[in-house]
């Protein structure tokens, strides 16, 4: 059986299975059920520091895209960080750290950007005997507008700055959390690797509206005819979140750094993905805001059994296997040859891979045959887009087949088998000339 | 519980039961349900679906206008081909039409429900109680329309879209033919037939003359005087004869008449049925009136069928429906006589009979079946009430892929016309098809 336990940057965990900084964690009664459940980990929803609570709107605070069955696929939210009590949560935190001491506990932060206020709050943290703190540099509504959050996340010179404080101050190791709200990840994440983070956790939610109400025209969620722009979050934007956590993991300068990974993760699979492009620990969300704590139990054994099956004892038998297949597209070989193969047992006969192909590519799928509907591909326009793959509605009826011998059909050029890429290409300006 | 009156009696139910018989066999989808259906339909090019309808409704189109949250722009689609796309969704066959040929049918054996999905549309839009259409200008033609079924109404209705006047001579009290007076009833609760007429007429331009047909003082001539073109689509008169002795015994009735009076009874316990019914035929008739004794409480019913399953005119998902009922159904038996006491018919002697060569022969067997009540369902003949005037095959009118019959100025559609399928939508079809060649040669 596989071995889930894992040890991120000294952060103890039975499984790699964390929730994420959010309103499930935001108390000690939800916290505990989540570690009856059976999660790794929390992180504690963000502390802010000790004052009047903060005020969250009395209207919605989420609003969401659903699939034909009310599946949700993507969720925004305008809650902000923790209302209640510091002292009331630092308690919580030290309680529940205690009666769950193998459980990871990560603390959230967001305080104003001057060193004391982050002085006083770690110290306040260490006294709970949580495991570590994350620096919530993420958060893209309301405390953005005050300076804290998304703002200081989206300024690399001001997460190395608070960084480094926050490594001066605790014994605790610091994770970083990242916004999306950027135009390249790997900055902030050089700022926090420059700053003596231990971590980055990534992403954190991405600026959004859902939706606009056409019959008063506000957008969602309404609060009295008004909507303000809230963080989106769910199954939707997990590619976004692979793509942001696979440029740090493959940059020159951030290679190696400890990644919690965060973004739509609903199922084993999903963690699976992350961890193999470096990720040592995951964060779930919304998946457990829509369907309760206990979708852990398909998570953990999910993987397990995956783990299994590949003979994977340990979740490091497999983190980071994905990172060096991470290219830029200059380096893929543009000798591999493939073509749309249509297994006509399994076509029935929709026509969408031709509706596809015929109007919006390459007129490479016929639709008749001797009189009858048929659909197959013709070699010699076929690009091999994948378009007709992606579209079929039945599983595995078009594949992809790699062309190793003869002639490409559509080009004429016969098959070469060496690798060649577009900085060596004849058509590349810019090409590097072989040595003479 | 039904009571167990022996012989023909009414009243074998309570008022409760009757009601709970005759509910809607499949009551519409819900607004959820027909999204999660909608979202099932792959958009297929140059769908299947689409083929296989004989009114060639846009189904792709119309699934995607409910999935979007427009289910009367999806009315309008459906309308646009087939004005009486309410009652079709009802009463098609959809299991040996577009759902037969759905590509999830050859996926899963599930296609979608179109039919379904087009009856919640429908409703949407008919609740509306506004016409999704309007007239063109008025193009002072004048066309007559004989019979108000499927295929009159149908053609009234694009005649009148295209602005000419239109008046429909119907031999009944009232108009919608088969939808009115045949259908089994559970397939048009709620007055819809009568319902969806006002729907049609309400484009306005149509006059409706009731009590009149060919033979009862309506000619012809006369309409090929009176009006610039004529649209024929009576149905059909006639009803098949058994051709078994004593076939006039009391107890016999024809299927098509029970049916009339059960569709138009405001009472159903005041419609007598026998404890034991035997229906003749395979068709959809045969099973219409089996299910249907079997609702007003008749204890046992059987359909006697001279060939097999396959054969039958009924779909197989007929056939099975027939049978959960209650019904059982007995192939290759051709009834030989009616076994009769005094003047009443008390059973039916039949042969057991095989396929030789494409014939039926008896195979020597026979067997008699005792029962109080007797339906023939062998279906309707056509009766030439034009007197001679136009070309005929088989008594049914000869028409051309335009509905123009051998008569200049004269169309036909519906059962009365040669080569037709005896379905609601392909009369349908026929009418909308004939009021555009009309309109042509109207305008021309």
């Amino acid at each position: 059986m596989a071995d889930l336990r894992t040890n991120f940057v000294g952060i103890k965990s039975p499984n790699p299975f964390w929730l994420a900084s959010a309103p499930p964690t935001d108390k000690e009664y939800n916290v505990v059920r989540a570690f009856q459940a059976g999660w790794g980990g929390v992180v504690w929803k963000t502390l802010g520091e000790e004052g009047p609570p903060i005020v969250n709107v009395n209207g919605p605070r989420y609003g969401a895209i659903h699939g034909a069955d009310r599946r949700l696929l993507g969720l925004n939210n305008i809650e902000l960080i923790t209302d209640r009590p510091l002292q009331i949560n630092l308690q919580e935190i030290k309680k529940v750290k205690r009666e769950w001491p193998d459980r990871a506990m990560v603390v959230s932060l967001m305080v104003p950007c001057d060193e004391l206020p982050w002085k006083q709050i770690l110290a306040a943290v260490d006294e709970t005997g949580a495991d570590a703190v994350e620096l919530n540099f993420g958060c893209p509504h309301g405390m953005s507008e005050r300076g804290m959050g998304a703002s200081v996340g989206q300024v690399p010179e001001y997460i190395e700055m608070v960084a480094r404080w926050c490594k001066q101050h605790t014994r605790m190791p610091v994770i970083v959390k990242l916004t999306p709200n950027i135009t390249d990840i790997r900055y902030p994440a050089r700022a926090a690797m420059k700053g003596g983070a231990d971590a980055v956790s990534l992403i954190n939610t991405i600026s959004s509206i859902i939706s606009i109400d056409l019959d008063n025209f506000s957008p969602m969620p309404s609060i009295d005819g008004k909507g303000s722009h809230g963080g989106y979050c769910g199954p939707a934007v997990k590619p976004i979140a692979l793509n942001m956590v696979a440029e740090i993991a493959r940059d020159r300068e951030t290679a190696g750094l400890p990644i919690s990974g965060i973004g739509g993760i609903t199922n084993w699979r999903d963690a699976a993905e992350f961890i193999a492009l470096s990720c040592g620990s995951v964060q779930v969300c919304t998946a457990a805001m829509t369907y309760g704590f206990k979708i852990v139990e398909e998570m953990t054994t999910g993987l397990a059994r995956w783990m299994d099956e590949k003979g994977y004892r340990t979740i490091e038998d497999f983190r980071s296997r994905a990172v060096g297949n991470v290219t830029d597209w200059q380096y893929l070989n543009l000798n591999y040859i493939a073509k749309a193969k249509i297994n006509q047992d399994l076509c029935i006969k929709c026509g969408r891979c031709y509706a596809a192909c015929e109007d919006t590519s390459h007129q490479a799928i016929m639709q008749s045959k001797n009189g009858k509907r048929h659909f197959e591909v013709l070699d010699n326009e076929c690009v091999a887009c994948n378009l007709c793959v992606e579209v079929c509605p039945v599983e595995d009826c078009i594949t992809m087949v790699q062309q190793t011998t003869g002639t490409d059909a559509r080009t004429g050029r016969k098959v070469n088998r060496d690798y060649a890429n577009w900085t060596t290409h004849p058509n590349n300006p810019m090409a590097l000339k072989a040595a003479e | 519980m039904a009571a167990r009156v022996e012989g023909i009696a009414g009243r074998r139910l309570d008022k409760a039961q009757y009601a709970e018989n005759f509910a809607d066999l499949h009551p519409r989808l819900t607004g959820h349900e027909a999204l999660v259906e909608a979202d099932r339909c792959y958009f297929c090019y140059d769908a299947p679906c689409m083929t296989a309808c004989p009114t060639s409704i846009n189904i792709p189109l119309f699934i995607r206008q409910i999935s979007t949250g427009h289910p009367k722009n999806a009315a309008k689609t459906i309308f646009d081909q087939n004005i009486l796309g309410g009652m079709c969704a009802r009463v098609c066959p959809t299991e040996t039409l577009c759902e037969e040929v759905c590509v999830r049918e050859k996926a899963e054996g599930k296609p979608v429900k179109i039919g379904q999905l087009q009856r919640y549309a429908t409703d949407e839009l008919m609740a509306e109680k506004k016409h999704p259409f309007t007239r063109a200008n008025p193009t002072g033609k004048k066309v007559a329309v004989v019979g108000g079924g499927p295929a009159g109404l149908a053609c009234a209705h694009r005649l009148s879209m295209h602005g000419h006047e239109v008046t429909i001579f119907e031999a009944r009290k009232k108009a919608g033919g088969l939808n009115e007076f045949g259908i089994a009833a559970y397939k048009t609760v709620d007055d819809f037939a009568a319902r969806e007429v006002e729907f049609v007429l309400a484009i306005g331009g149509i006059a409706v003359k009731t009590g009149k047909a060919f033979g009862k003082g309506l000619k012809l001539k006369d309409l090929q005087h009176d009006f610039d073109a004529v649209f024929l689509g009576m149905g059909l008169q006639g009803v098949n004869a058994l051709g078994a002795k004593h076939e006039d015994a009391d107890g016999i009735e024809d299927a098509v008449n029970y049916i009339a009076e059960l569709r138009q009874a405001k009472d159903l316990g005041k419609l007598p049925v026998g404890r034991r019914v035997l229906v003749i035929g395979g068709g959809m008739t045969a099973i219409d009136i089996a299910i249907q004794s079997k609702l007003l409480g008749a204890e046992d019913v059987t359909i006697l069928y001279r060939r097999g399953p396959e054969h039958m005119k009924a779909s197989a998902y007929e056939q099975e429906l027939a049978q959960t009922k209650g019904v059982k159904i007995k192939h290759w038996v051709q009834p030989k006589k009616v076994l009769t006491k005094g003047k009443k018919a008390i059973g039916l002697k039949c042969d057991y009979v095989k396929e030789v060569k494409g014939k039926l022969e008896p195979t020597g067997e026979s067997l008699e079946i005792g029962a109080d009540m007797i339906f023939k369902a062998i279906g309707q003949t056509a009766i030439d009430v034009t007197g001679g005037a136009l070309a005929l095959s088989g008594g049914r009118i000869i028409i051309d892929a335009e509905k123009r019959t051998s008569v200049k100025g004269i169309w036909a559609g519906g059962d009365c016309v040669a080569g037709g399928q005896d379905l609601t939508v392909a009369a349908v079809d026929d009418g909308r098809r004939a009021a555009e060649s009309i309109h042509a040669y109207l305008m021309s």
